[in-house]
Protein backbone atom coordinates (compact mmCIF):
# COMPACT_ATOMS: atom_id res chain seq x y z
CA UNK A 1 0.00 0.00 0.00
CA UNK A 2 1.20 3.42 -1.08
CA UNK A 3 1.77 6.41 2.18
CA UNK A 4 -0.63 8.73 2.07
CA UNK A 5 0.54 11.64 3.54
CA UNK A 6 -2.52 13.58 5.50
CA UNK A 7 -1.75 17.47 6.87
CA UNK A 8 -3.72 17.87 9.92
CA UNK A 9 -4.24 21.76 11.06
CA UNK A 10 -3.52 22.75 14.03
CA UNK A 11 -4.13 25.86 16.05
CA UNK A 12 -1.92 28.49 17.26
CA UNK A 13 -1.89 26.83 20.77
CA UNK A 14 -1.45 23.07 19.14
CA UNK A 15 -4.60 21.72 19.55
CA UNK A 16 -5.93 19.71 16.44
CA UNK A 17 -8.97 21.83 13.77
CA UNK A 18 -11.24 21.00 11.04
CA UNK A 19 -11.46 17.50 10.18
CA UNK A 20 -8.71 15.25 10.31
CA UNK A 21 -10.60 11.79 11.14
CA UNK A 22 -12.09 12.53 7.56
CA UNK A 23 -9.28 13.30 5.62
CA UNK A 24 -7.60 10.24 7.66
CA UNK A 25 -10.07 7.80 6.12
CA UNK A 26 -10.19 9.23 3.25
CA UNK A 27 -6.39 8.29 2.87
CA UNK A 28 -6.91 4.71 4.63
CA UNK A 29 -9.29 3.94 1.80
CA UNK A 30 -6.36 4.86 -1.00
CA UNK A 31 -3.24 3.36 1.26
CA UNK A 32 -1.79 3.97 4.35
CA UNK A 33 -2.45 7.04 5.93
CA UNK A 34 0.44 9.36 7.21
CA UNK A 35 -0.61 12.07 9.87
CA UNK A 36 2.11 15.27 9.20
CA UNK A 37 1.64 18.32 11.93
CA UNK A 38 3.41 21.07 12.15
CA UNK A 39 3.73 22.44 16.28
CA UNK A 40 5.93 24.41 18.34
CA UNK A 41 8.69 22.15 20.03
CA UNK A 42 7.74 20.47 22.88
CA UNK A 43 3.66 20.29 21.51
CA UNK A 44 3.70 17.13 19.36
CA UNK A 45 3.33 14.13 21.78
CA UNK A 46 0.33 15.56 23.11
CA UNK A 47 -1.23 15.69 19.25
CA UNK A 48 -0.27 11.65 18.32
CA UNK A 49 -1.89 9.79 20.63
CA UNK A 50 -4.85 11.50 19.11
CA UNK A 51 -4.17 10.73 15.37
CA UNK A 52 -3.55 7.39 16.09
CA UNK A 53 -7.19 7.02 17.65
CA UNK A 54 -8.17 9.02 14.16
CA UNK A 55 -6.51 6.34 12.37
CA UNK A 56 -3.13 7.08 11.47
CA UNK A 57 -0.52 4.47 10.32
CA UNK A 58 2.19 6.73 11.30
CA UNK A 59 2.78 10.05 12.55
CA UNK A 60 5.28 12.58 11.50
CA UNK A 61 6.11 15.94 13.93
CA UNK A 62 7.90 18.54 12.36
CA UNK A 63 8.57 20.69 15.58
CA UNK A 64 9.74 24.42 14.61
CA UNK A 65 9.95 27.13 16.69
CA UNK A 66 7.94 28.82 13.71
CA UNK A 67 5.03 26.91 13.41
CA UNK A 68 2.35 29.52 14.77
CA UNK A 69 4.56 32.82 13.68
CA UNK A 70 4.97 31.95 9.73
CA UNK A 71 2.06 31.96 7.16
CA UNK A 72 1.93 27.96 5.36
CA UNK A 73 6.14 27.67 5.03
CA UNK A 74 7.12 25.53 7.98
CA UNK A 75 3.74 23.39 7.31
CA UNK A 76 5.11 23.18 3.67
CA UNK A 77 8.51 22.51 4.76
CA UNK A 78 7.13 19.93 7.19
CA UNK A 79 5.24 18.45 4.32
CA UNK A 80 8.12 17.92 1.82
CA UNK A 81 10.54 16.02 4.48
CA UNK A 82 7.66 13.65 5.25
CA UNK A 83 7.14 13.47 1.01
CA UNK A 84 10.35 12.60 0.96
CA UNK A 85 10.89 10.26 4.37
CA UNK A 86 7.72 8.00 3.77
CA UNK A 87 8.41 8.29 -0.13
CA UNK A 88 4.86 9.04 -0.50
CA UNK A 89 2.41 9.33 -3.53
CA UNK A 90 0.03 11.65 -2.55
CA UNK A 91 -0.61 14.15 -0.41
CA UNK A 92 -3.92 15.27 1.46
CA UNK A 93 -4.87 18.78 2.41
CA UNK A 94 -8.11 20.02 3.55
CA UNK A 95 -9.26 22.74 1.67
CA UNK A 96 -9.08 25.41 4.44
CA UNK A 97 -7.84 29.09 4.25
CA UNK A 98 -4.63 28.27 5.40
CA UNK A 99 -4.87 24.29 3.87
CA UNK A 100 -4.98 25.78 0.45
CA UNK A 101 -2.14 27.92 0.84
CA UNK A 102 -0.14 25.06 2.17
CA UNK A 103 -1.29 23.25 -0.78
CA UNK A 104 -0.20 25.99 -3.43
CA UNK A 105 3.37 26.17 -1.73
CA UNK A 106 3.89 22.06 -1.72
CA UNK A 107 2.65 21.92 -5.55
CA UNK A 108 4.96 24.19 -6.65
CA UNK A 109 7.98 22.68 -4.26
CA UNK A 110 7.36 19.22 -5.37
CA UNK A 111 6.76 19.70 -8.51
CA UNK A 112 3.25 18.32 -7.54
CA UNK A 113 -0.25 18.21 -9.95
CA UNK A 114 -3.23 19.47 -7.52
CA UNK A 115 -6.52 18.21 -7.60
CA UNK A 116 -8.46 20.91 -6.33
CA UNK A 117 -11.52 20.22 -3.84
CA UNK A 118 -11.84 16.63 -3.91
CA UNK A 119 -15.54 15.78 -2.43
CA UNK A 120 -14.57 12.13 -3.19
CA UNK A 121 -11.16 9.41 -4.03
CA UNK A 122 -10.56 6.33 -5.25
CA UNK A 123 -7.48 4.44 -6.33
CA UNK A 124 -8.09 2.83 -10.00
CA UNK A 125 -5.06 0.64 -10.68
CA UNK A 126 -1.86 3.20 -9.54
CA UNK A 127 -3.94 6.04 -10.44
CA UNK A 128 -5.82 8.16 -8.25
CA UNK A 129 -9.05 9.38 -8.71
CA UNK A 130 -10.75 12.55 -7.67
CA UNK A 131 -14.49 13.61 -7.84
CA UNK A 132 -15.50 17.15 -7.70
CA UNK A 133 -18.50 18.56 -7.52
CA UNK A 134 -18.55 21.81 -9.81
CA UNK A 135 -20.35 24.84 -10.32
CA UNK A 136 -22.55 24.49 -7.34
CA UNK A 137 -22.94 20.97 -8.60
CA UNK A 138 -24.29 20.80 -11.65
CA UNK A 139 -21.79 18.98 -12.64
CA UNK A 140 -19.53 15.61 -10.92
CA UNK A 141 -15.89 15.93 -12.75
CA UNK A 142 -13.46 13.35 -11.97
CA UNK A 143 -9.67 13.80 -12.60
CA UNK A 144 -6.43 12.06 -12.14
CA UNK A 145 -2.85 12.76 -12.40
CA UNK A 146 -1.21 10.68 -15.15
CA UNK A 147 2.24 10.96 -13.78
CA UNK A 148 4.10 12.09 -10.94
CA UNK A 149 3.43 13.33 -7.45
CA UNK A 150 0.04 14.32 -6.41
CA UNK A 151 -1.29 17.12 -3.99
CA UNK A 152 -5.32 16.98 -3.22
CA UNK A 153 -7.03 19.67 -1.10
CA UNK A 154 -10.19 17.60 0.14
CA UNK A 155 -13.52 19.42 0.91
CA UNK A 156 -13.79 19.90 4.40
CA UNK A 157 -17.13 18.21 6.10
CA UNK A 158 -16.96 16.16 2.72
CA UNK A 159 -15.61 12.68 4.16
CA UNK A 160 -16.75 10.80 6.61
CA UNK A 161 -14.35 8.99 9.55
CA UNK A 162 -14.74 5.05 9.13
CA UNK A 163 -10.97 4.43 10.33
CA UNK A 164 -10.25 2.33 12.98
CA UNK A 165 -8.66 3.29 16.02
CA UNK A 166 -4.45 2.44 15.15
CA UNK A 167 -1.64 2.51 17.62
CA UNK A 168 1.01 5.13 15.22
CA UNK A 169 4.64 4.96 14.77
CA UNK A 170 5.70 8.34 15.67
CA UNK A 171 8.38 10.17 14.29
CA UNK A 172 9.43 13.70 15.97
CA UNK A 173 11.55 15.70 13.59
CA UNK A 174 13.05 19.47 14.13
CA UNK A 175 12.60 21.66 11.20
CA UNK A 176 14.49 24.57 10.28
CA UNK A 177 11.88 27.19 8.91
CA UNK A 178 13.67 29.95 6.85
CA UNK A 179 11.56 32.83 7.45
CA UNK A 180 12.87 35.08 4.88
CA UNK A 181 10.46 34.23 1.73
CA UNK A 182 7.23 34.10 3.78
CA UNK A 183 4.42 36.48 5.18
CA UNK A 184 5.17 36.66 9.90
CA UNK A 185 2.18 36.38 11.63
CA UNK A 186 1.51 39.05 14.66
CA UNK A 187 -1.45 38.19 16.17
CA UNK A 188 -4.63 36.01 16.05
CA UNK A 189 -7.92 36.16 17.18
CA UNK A 190 -9.70 32.83 17.35
CA UNK A 191 -13.46 33.30 16.97
CA UNK A 192 -15.27 32.07 20.04
CA UNK A 193 -17.14 29.60 19.05
CA UNK A 194 -20.86 28.51 19.88
CA UNK A 195 -19.83 25.28 21.61
CA UNK A 196 -23.50 23.91 20.95
CA UNK A 197 -23.29 24.84 17.35
CA UNK A 198 -21.96 22.60 14.94
CA UNK A 199 -19.60 23.76 12.22
CA UNK A 200 -21.48 24.77 9.28
CA UNK A 201 -19.26 22.44 7.14
CA UNK A 202 -20.20 19.82 9.11
CA UNK A 203 -23.68 19.87 10.30
CA UNK A 204 -26.57 18.11 9.39
CA UNK A 205 -29.04 21.17 9.32
CA UNK A 206 -27.89 24.72 8.50
CA UNK A 207 -30.24 27.57 9.21
CA UNK A 208 -29.22 30.61 6.87
CA UNK A 209 -30.30 34.19 7.18
CA UNK A 210 -30.23 36.97 4.36
CA UNK A 211 -31.12 40.60 3.55
CA UNK A 212 -34.66 39.90 4.59
CA UNK A 213 -34.00 39.70 8.27
CA UNK A 214 -33.24 43.32 8.19
CA UNK A 215 -31.19 44.09 10.91
CA UNK A 216 -28.04 43.55 13.27
CA UNK A 217 -30.21 42.42 16.35
CA UNK A 218 -32.85 40.93 14.36
CA UNK A 219 -30.55 38.08 12.78
CA UNK A 220 -30.33 36.39 16.47
CA UNK A 221 -33.57 35.07 14.75
CA UNK A 222 -31.73 32.88 12.71
CA UNK A 223 -29.56 31.61 15.60
CA UNK A 224 -32.52 30.64 17.57
CA UNK A 225 -33.92 28.80 14.90
CA UNK A 226 -30.96 27.36 14.58
CA UNK A 227 -30.47 26.47 18.19
CA UNK A 228 -33.75 24.91 18.40
CA UNK A 229 -32.78 22.82 15.55
CA UNK A 230 -28.95 21.85 17.03
CA UNK A 231 -28.13 23.29 13.73
CA UNK A 232 -25.32 25.59 12.39
CA UNK A 233 -25.24 29.14 11.29
CA UNK A 234 -25.39 29.99 7.71
CA UNK A 235 -26.15 33.44 5.22
CA UNK A 236 -26.15 35.09 2.69
CA UNK A 237 -23.61 37.81 1.07
CA UNK A 238 -26.09 40.49 1.60
CA UNK A 239 -26.09 39.59 5.18
CA UNK A 240 -22.43 39.28 5.84
CA UNK A 241 -21.47 42.43 4.02
CA UNK A 242 -24.11 44.29 6.04
CA UNK A 243 -22.20 42.87 8.91
CA UNK A 244 -24.39 40.67 10.73
CA UNK A 245 -22.44 37.83 10.84
CA UNK A 246 -18.64 36.98 10.35
CA UNK A 247 -17.33 36.05 6.65
CA UNK A 248 -16.89 32.46 7.39
CA UNK A 249 -20.61 31.99 7.71
CA UNK A 250 -21.20 32.85 4.02
CA UNK A 251 -22.99 30.31 2.07
CA UNK A 252 -21.85 30.38 -1.60
CA UNK A 253 -20.39 31.01 -4.73
CA UNK A 254 -17.37 32.89 -2.95
CA UNK A 255 -18.84 31.16 0.67
CA UNK A 256 -18.70 27.84 2.09
CA UNK A 257 -20.33 25.17 -0.37
CA UNK A 258 -22.60 23.00 1.98
CA UNK A 259 -24.37 19.59 1.63
CA UNK A 260 -26.49 18.52 5.15
CA UNK A 261 -29.79 17.11 5.30
CA UNK A 262 -31.68 20.35 5.99
CA UNK A 263 -31.24 23.71 4.79
CA UNK A 264 -33.40 26.64 5.79
CA UNK A 265 -33.35 29.43 3.87
CA UNK A 266 -34.93 32.39 6.04
CA UNK A 267 -34.98 35.59 4.08
CA UNK A 268 -32.89 34.80 0.98
CA UNK A 269 -34.11 35.66 -2.59
CA UNK A 270 -31.69 32.48 -3.73
CA UNK A 271 -29.19 34.34 -6.24
CA UNK A 272 -27.51 31.80 -8.42
CA UNK A 273 -24.72 32.86 -6.63
CA UNK A 274 -26.26 31.72 -3.29
CA UNK A 275 -27.88 28.64 -4.78
CA UNK A 276 -24.50 27.28 -5.93
CA UNK A 277 -23.29 26.75 -2.09
CA UNK A 278 -26.73 24.85 -0.98
CA UNK A 279 -28.22 23.20 -3.61
CA UNK A 280 -27.12 20.04 -3.14
CA UNK A 281 -28.45 20.00 0.00
CA UNK A 282 -31.19 17.26 0.68
CA UNK A 283 -34.06 18.79 1.75
CA UNK A 284 -34.53 22.75 1.42
CA UNK A 285 -36.79 24.62 3.41
CA UNK A 286 -37.58 28.09 1.87
CA UNK A 287 -39.33 31.34 4.10
CA UNK A 288 -39.56 34.65 1.96
CA UNK A 289 -42.19 36.99 1.53
CA UNK A 290 -41.51 37.38 -2.16
CA UNK A 291 -43.28 34.19 -3.33
CA UNK A 292 -41.64 35.51 -6.69
CA UNK A 293 -38.04 34.67 -5.04
CA UNK A 294 -36.10 32.34 -7.00
CA UNK A 295 -35.20 30.80 -4.09
CA UNK A 296 -38.33 28.58 -4.56
CA UNK A 297 -37.43 26.98 -7.05
CA UNK A 298 -34.51 25.05 -5.51
CA UNK A 299 -37.18 24.33 -2.30
CA UNK A 300 -38.98 21.10 -1.38
CA UNK A 301 -41.01 23.63 1.56
CA UNK A 302 -41.17 26.84 0.81
CA UNK A 303 -43.45 29.62 2.66
CA UNK A 304 -44.83 32.82 1.08
CA UNK A 305 -44.72 34.92 4.71
CA UNK A 306 -43.20 37.08 7.09
CA UNK A 307 -39.86 35.67 8.69
CA UNK A 308 -41.18 37.05 11.81
CA UNK A 309 -44.13 35.61 12.65
CA UNK A 310 -43.39 32.10 11.13
CA UNK A 311 -40.37 31.25 12.56
CA UNK A 312 -41.58 32.29 15.85
CA UNK A 313 -44.23 29.85 15.49
CA UNK A 314 -41.76 27.64 13.72
CA UNK A 315 -39.29 27.28 16.85
CA UNK A 316 -42.37 26.30 19.32
CA UNK A 317 -43.70 23.74 16.84
CA UNK A 318 -40.21 22.27 16.93
CA UNK A 319 -40.20 22.47 20.78
CA UNK A 320 -43.67 20.86 21.05
CA UNK A 321 -42.48 17.89 18.38
CA UNK A 322 -39.16 17.37 20.56
CA UNK B 1 6.35 51.14 -7.10
CA UNK B 2 5.39 48.39 -9.46
CA UNK B 3 2.08 46.60 -8.88
CA UNK B 4 1.58 43.44 -11.24
CA UNK B 5 -2.32 42.48 -10.59
CA UNK B 6 -3.20 39.22 -11.74
CA UNK B 7 -6.72 39.39 -13.92
CA UNK B 8 -8.78 36.30 -15.04
CA UNK B 9 -11.47 36.12 -17.63
CA UNK B 10 -14.27 33.99 -16.23
CA UNK B 11 -18.04 32.90 -16.97
CA UNK B 12 -20.59 35.53 -15.82
CA UNK B 13 -21.64 33.66 -12.19
CA UNK B 14 -24.82 35.78 -13.19
CA UNK B 15 -25.43 33.53 -15.74
CA UNK B 16 -25.47 29.48 -16.47
CA UNK B 17 -22.08 28.39 -16.82
CA UNK B 18 -21.71 24.93 -18.99
CA UNK B 19 -18.88 22.14 -19.42
CA UNK B 20 -18.33 20.50 -22.28
CA UNK B 21 -18.99 17.16 -21.19
CA UNK B 22 -16.66 15.40 -23.62
CA UNK B 23 -13.43 17.61 -22.51
CA UNK B 24 -14.12 18.73 -19.60
CA UNK B 25 -12.89 22.27 -20.25
CA UNK B 26 -15.45 25.59 -20.18
CA UNK B 27 -18.02 25.60 -23.01
CA UNK B 28 -16.84 29.52 -23.45
CA UNK B 29 -19.85 30.27 -25.64
CA UNK B 30 -22.44 29.11 -23.07
CA UNK B 31 -22.42 32.32 -21.01
CA UNK B 32 -20.83 35.16 -21.16
CA UNK B 33 -16.80 35.67 -20.33
CA UNK B 34 -16.16 38.61 -17.65
CA UNK B 35 -13.12 40.19 -15.27
CA UNK B 36 -13.52 37.84 -12.52
CA UNK B 37 -15.45 40.09 -9.45
CA UNK B 38 -12.47 39.50 -7.36
CA UNK B 39 -9.57 40.57 -9.68
CA UNK B 40 -11.93 44.38 -9.59
CA UNK B 41 -11.22 44.07 -6.12
CA UNK B 42 -7.64 43.19 -6.38
CA UNK B 43 -7.08 46.26 -8.57
CA UNK B 44 -8.92 48.14 -6.56
CA UNK B 45 -6.14 47.52 -3.78
CA UNK B 46 -3.87 48.52 -6.06
CA UNK B 47 -5.02 51.78 -7.49
CA UNK B 48 -5.84 52.98 -3.93
CA UNK B 49 -2.14 52.68 -3.74
CA UNK B 50 -1.67 54.66 -7.19
CA UNK B 51 -4.38 57.25 -5.60
CA UNK B 52 -1.91 57.55 -3.02
CA UNK B 53 1.69 58.08 -4.50
CA UNK B 54 1.29 59.01 -7.90
CA UNK B 55 4.71 56.93 -8.60
CA UNK B 56 3.19 53.68 -8.25
CA UNK B 57 2.77 51.46 -11.54
CA UNK B 58 0.08 49.22 -12.27
CA UNK B 59 0.50 46.53 -14.43
CA UNK B 60 -2.37 44.28 -15.44
CA UNK B 61 -1.66 40.55 -16.45
CA UNK B 62 -3.94 37.96 -17.74
CA UNK B 63 -3.37 34.57 -19.07
CA UNK B 64 -5.92 33.30 -21.01
CA UNK B 65 -7.54 32.98 -24.89
CA UNK B 66 -7.45 35.85 -27.08
CA UNK B 67 -11.22 37.05 -25.46
CA UNK B 68 -8.86 37.86 -22.42
CA UNK B 69 -8.23 40.90 -24.10
CA UNK B 70 -11.36 42.42 -22.91
CA UNK B 71 -10.92 41.97 -18.94
CA UNK B 72 -7.56 43.57 -19.98
CA UNK B 73 -9.60 46.40 -21.29
CA UNK B 74 -11.63 46.65 -18.76
CA UNK B 75 -8.37 46.84 -16.32
CA UNK B 76 -6.90 49.51 -18.42
CA UNK B 77 -10.33 51.29 -17.89
CA UNK B 78 -10.36 51.34 -14.54
CA UNK B 79 -6.96 52.82 -13.89
CA UNK B 80 -4.30 49.98 -14.73
CA UNK B 81 -1.17 51.77 -16.63
CA UNK B 82 -0.43 49.05 -19.08
CA UNK B 83 -1.81 45.33 -19.37
CA UNK B 84 0.52 42.38 -20.46
CA UNK B 85 -1.57 39.03 -22.09
CA UNK B 86 0.20 35.92 -21.75
CA UNK B 87 -1.76 34.11 -24.87
CA UNK B 88 -0.75 30.67 -26.44
CA UNK B 89 -3.48 27.96 -27.94
CA UNK B 90 -1.00 25.31 -25.58
CA UNK B 91 -2.11 27.00 -22.36
CA UNK B 92 -5.72 25.72 -23.54
CA UNK B 93 -7.19 23.54 -20.01
CA UNK B 94 -3.82 24.49 -17.84
CA UNK B 95 -4.15 22.69 -14.76
CA UNK B 96 -2.66 24.51 -11.76
CA UNK B 97 0.83 23.77 -11.88
CA UNK B 98 1.29 25.13 -15.56
CA UNK B 99 -1.14 28.23 -14.74
CA UNK B 100 1.62 29.03 -11.75
CA UNK B 101 4.96 28.35 -13.40
CA UNK B 102 3.52 30.63 -16.86
CA UNK B 103 2.32 33.41 -14.70
CA UNK B 104 5.17 33.36 -12.27
CA UNK B 105 7.52 33.87 -16.22
CA UNK B 106 5.90 36.42 -16.89
CA UNK B 107 5.84 37.84 -13.38
CA UNK B 108 9.00 37.33 -13.11
CA UNK B 109 9.83 38.62 -16.48
CA UNK B 110 7.97 41.50 -15.88
CA UNK B 111 9.78 42.37 -12.64
CA UNK B 112 7.32 44.04 -9.35
CA UNK B 113 7.33 44.78 -6.23
CA UNK B 114 4.32 43.90 -5.33
CA UNK B 115 1.86 41.20 -6.72
CA UNK B 116 -2.20 41.23 -6.56
CA UNK B 117 -4.40 38.18 -7.28
CA UNK B 118 -8.07 37.26 -5.80
CA UNK B 119 -8.00 34.43 -3.32
CA UNK B 120 -9.96 32.21 -5.39
CA UNK B 121 -11.28 32.55 -8.94
CA UNK B 122 -14.79 32.41 -9.20
CA UNK B 123 -14.73 29.24 -11.99
CA UNK B 124 -11.81 27.12 -10.73
CA UNK B 125 -12.25 28.11 -7.12
CA UNK B 126 -8.74 26.25 -6.29
CA UNK B 127 -7.78 29.32 -3.88
CA UNK B 128 -3.89 28.28 -4.20
CA UNK B 129 -2.44 30.34 -7.06
CA UNK B 130 -1.67 32.84 -4.96
CA UNK B 131 0.74 31.08 -2.45
CA UNK B 132 2.45 28.51 -5.56
CA UNK B 133 2.84 31.63 -7.21
CA UNK B 134 4.77 32.97 -3.88
CA UNK B 135 6.85 29.70 -4.02
CA UNK B 136 7.72 30.12 -7.61
CA UNK B 137 9.05 33.02 -7.04
CA UNK B 138 10.79 33.21 -3.98
CA UNK B 139 8.72 35.49 -1.96
CA UNK B 140 6.25 35.72 0.78
CA UNK B 141 2.71 35.28 0.09
CA UNK B 142 0.36 37.26 2.20
CA UNK B 143 -3.42 35.33 1.66
CA UNK B 144 -6.78 36.27 1.72
CA UNK B 145 -6.53 39.81 3.01
CA UNK B 146 -9.72 41.66 3.19
CA UNK B 147 -8.13 45.18 3.54
CA UNK B 148 -4.19 46.03 2.31
CA UNK B 149 -1.75 48.81 3.84
CA UNK B 150 1.35 49.09 1.87
CA UNK B 151 3.93 51.12 2.55
CA UNK B 152 7.76 51.15 1.14
CA UNK B 153 9.06 48.30 1.96
CA UNK B 154 6.03 45.90 3.20
CA UNK B 155 2.55 44.98 3.22
CA UNK B 156 0.13 44.06 5.81
CA UNK B 157 -3.36 43.10 6.58
CA UNK B 158 -6.29 41.00 8.54
CA UNK B 159 -6.73 37.89 6.98
CA UNK B 160 -10.32 36.18 7.53
CA UNK B 161 -9.78 32.24 8.06
CA UNK B 162 -12.70 29.64 9.31
CA UNK B 163 -11.70 30.14 13.09
CA UNK B 164 -11.22 33.98 13.53
CA UNK B 165 -8.75 36.41 12.14
CA UNK B 166 -5.29 36.55 11.60
CA UNK B 167 -2.97 39.88 11.28
CA UNK B 168 -0.01 39.35 9.32
CA UNK B 169 2.61 41.10 7.39
CA UNK B 170 5.39 40.64 4.16
CA UNK B 171 8.69 42.13 3.58
CA UNK B 172 8.25 43.01 -0.47
CA UNK B 173 8.56 41.92 -2.67
CA UNK B 174 5.92 39.51 -2.04
CA UNK B 175 2.30 38.15 -3.59
CA UNK B 176 -0.69 38.87 -1.67
CA UNK B 177 -4.35 37.78 -2.44
CA UNK B 178 -7.72 39.97 -1.93
CA UNK B 179 -10.93 38.63 -0.58
CA UNK B 180 -14.14 39.87 -0.92
CA UNK B 181 -14.25 41.72 1.60
CA UNK B 182 -11.85 43.66 -0.05
CA UNK B 183 -13.65 47.15 -1.74
CA UNK B 184 -14.82 47.07 -4.74
CA UNK B 185 -13.68 47.89 -7.95
CA UNK B 186 -14.52 51.63 -8.93
CA UNK B 187 -16.48 51.62 -12.23
CA UNK B 188 -14.68 52.75 -15.34
CA UNK B 189 -15.14 56.63 -16.33
CA UNK B 190 -15.87 57.66 -19.10
CA UNK B 191 -12.03 59.41 -19.51
CA UNK B 192 -10.77 55.80 -18.52
CA UNK B 193 -12.24 54.21 -21.29
CA UNK B 194 -11.27 56.21 -23.74
CA UNK B 195 -7.57 56.57 -22.66
CA UNK B 196 -7.82 52.33 -22.21
CA UNK B 197 -8.37 52.40 -25.88
CA UNK B 198 -4.17 53.91 -26.11
CA UNK B 199 -2.83 52.33 -23.23
CA UNK B 200 -0.49 49.57 -23.86
CA UNK B 201 -1.41 46.08 -24.19
CA UNK B 202 1.45 43.67 -24.23
CA UNK B 203 0.96 39.99 -25.69
CA UNK B 204 3.29 37.43 -24.91
CA UNK B 205 3.90 34.01 -25.83
CA UNK B 206 5.27 30.81 -23.93
CA UNK B 207 8.34 30.82 -26.96
CA UNK B 208 8.69 34.29 -25.59
CA UNK B 209 8.53 33.55 -22.21
CA UNK B 210 11.26 30.39 -22.57
CA UNK B 211 8.78 28.48 -20.34
CA UNK B 212 8.71 24.46 -21.35
CA UNK B 213 6.10 22.13 -20.25
CA UNK B 214 6.95 19.49 -17.51
CA UNK B 215 6.56 18.31 -14.09
CA UNK B 216 2.67 16.47 -13.34
CA UNK B 217 -0.36 17.56 -14.79
CA UNK B 218 -4.10 16.52 -13.64
CA UNK B 219 -6.22 15.74 -16.39
CA UNK B 220 -9.97 15.48 -16.54
CA UNK B 221 -11.34 12.03 -16.62
CA UNK B 222 -15.30 12.23 -16.77
CA UNK B 223 -17.64 14.05 -16.49
CA UNK B 224 -21.57 14.10 -15.81
CA UNK B 225 -24.39 17.01 -15.42
CA UNK B 226 -26.35 16.48 -12.66
CA UNK B 227 -30.13 16.80 -12.97
CA UNK B 228 -31.40 20.28 -12.16
CA UNK B 229 -33.47 20.41 -8.68
CA UNK B 230 -36.80 21.02 -8.90
CA UNK B 231 -39.32 22.65 -7.09
CA UNK B 232 -41.56 21.30 -4.09
CA UNK B 233 -44.28 22.52 -2.42
CA UNK B 234 -45.10 26.29 -2.32
CA UNK B 235 -47.70 27.13 0.60
CA UNK B 236 -48.71 30.72 1.12
CA UNK B 237 -48.76 31.70 5.55
CA UNK B 238 -52.20 31.55 6.89
CA UNK B 239 -51.09 31.32 10.28
CA UNK B 240 -50.74 27.59 10.18
CA UNK B 241 -47.69 27.68 7.89
CA UNK B 242 -45.45 26.76 10.39
CA UNK B 243 -46.66 24.14 11.96
CA UNK B 244 -47.29 22.60 8.30
CA UNK B 245 -43.58 22.93 7.92
CA UNK B 246 -43.16 21.25 11.24
CA UNK B 247 -45.15 18.27 10.48
CA UNK B 248 -43.02 18.20 7.13
CA UNK B 249 -40.06 18.55 9.38
CA UNK B 250 -41.38 15.52 11.24
CA UNK B 251 -42.73 12.86 8.97
CA UNK B 252 -39.58 13.75 7.42
CA UNK B 253 -37.51 12.37 10.35
CA UNK B 254 -35.38 15.69 9.80
CA UNK B 255 -36.02 16.85 13.42
C1 LIG C 1 -18.96 36.97 -7.88
C2 LIG C 1 -20.12 36.95 -6.94
C3 LIG C 1 -20.10 36.04 -5.89
C4 LIG C 1 -21.16 35.98 -4.99
N1 LIG C 1 -21.10 35.07 -3.97
C5 LIG C 1 -22.15 34.95 -3.14
C6 LIG C 1 -22.16 33.97 -2.10
O1 LIG C 1 -21.19 33.23 -1.90
N2 LIG C 1 -23.25 33.88 -1.29
C7 LIG C 1 -24.33 34.69 -1.45
O2 LIG C 1 -25.30 34.55 -0.68
N3 LIG C 1 -24.33 35.65 -2.39
C8 LIG C 1 -23.27 35.79 -3.24
N4 LIG C 1 -23.29 36.79 -4.18
C9 LIG C 1 -24.33 37.82 -4.11
C10 LIG C 1 -25.67 37.44 -4.71
O3 LIG C 1 -25.68 37.81 -6.07
C11 LIG C 1 -26.82 38.19 -3.99
O4 LIG C 1 -26.57 39.57 -4.05
C12 LIG C 1 -26.99 37.79 -2.51
O5 LIG C 1 -27.03 36.39 -2.38
C13 LIG C 1 -28.28 38.38 -1.99
O6 LIG C 1 -28.45 38.08 -0.63
P1 LIG C 1 -29.91 38.00 0.01
O7 LIG C 1 -30.68 36.92 -0.64
O8 LIG C 1 -29.75 37.94 1.47
O9 LIG C 1 -30.50 39.45 -0.31
P2 LIG C 1 -31.64 39.87 -1.31
O10 LIG C 1 -31.41 39.36 -2.66
O11 LIG C 1 -31.83 41.32 -1.12
O12 LIG C 1 -32.90 39.10 -0.76
C14 LIG C 1 -33.54 39.38 0.45
C15 LIG C 1 -34.81 38.56 0.45
O13 LIG C 1 -35.45 38.70 1.71
C16 LIG C 1 -36.84 38.71 1.49
N5 LIG C 1 -37.45 39.35 2.66
C17 LIG C 1 -37.35 40.65 3.06
N6 LIG C 1 -37.99 40.82 4.22
C18 LIG C 1 -38.52 39.64 4.58
C19 LIG C 1 -39.29 39.18 5.68
N7 LIG C 1 -39.63 39.99 6.69
N8 LIG C 1 -39.67 37.88 5.71
C20 LIG C 1 -39.33 37.03 4.70
N9 LIG C 1 -38.59 37.41 3.64
C21 LIG C 1 -38.18 38.69 3.59
C22 LIG C 1 -37.04 39.46 0.21
O14 LIG C 1 -38.27 39.08 -0.40
C23 LIG C 1 -35.82 39.00 -0.61
O15 LIG C 1 -36.15 37.88 -1.43
C24 LIG C 1 -22.25 36.86 -5.12
C25 LIG C 1 -22.27 37.77 -6.18
C26 LIG C 1 -21.23 37.82 -7.09
C27 LIG C 1 -21.26 38.79 -8.21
Amino acid sequence: MPNILVFVETSASGELRSNPAGALSAAAAIGTPVAVVTVSPGSGAAVADTLGKLGAAHVFIAESASAATLLATPQAAALAAAAAEYDASAVLIEGTTDGRDIAGRLVARLGAALLADAVALKRDGDRLVATHSVFGGAYTVESTVEDGPVVVTVRPGAFEATSATATPAIKTVALDADGSASAVIDSVVEEKAVSSRPELREAKTVVSGGRGLGAADKFVLVEQLADALGAAVGASRAAVDAGWIPSNHQVGQTGTTVSPDLYIALGISGAIQHRAGMQTAKTIVAINKDADAPIFDVADFGIVGDVFSVVPQLIDAVASKN
Amino acid sequence: MKIVVLVKQVPDTFGERKLDTTTGLLDRDASEPIIDEINERALEAALQQKDADKSVEVVALSMGPSSATDALRKALAMGADRAIHVLDDSLAGADVARTTAVIGAAVASEGFDLVVAGNESTDGRGGVLASSLAETLGVAALTSIGELTVDGTSVSGVRATEYGTVTARADLPAVVSATERAPEGRFPNFKGIMTAKKKPLATVTLAELGVGDSGARSTVVSVAERPARTAGVKIVDDGTAATQLAEFLASNRLI
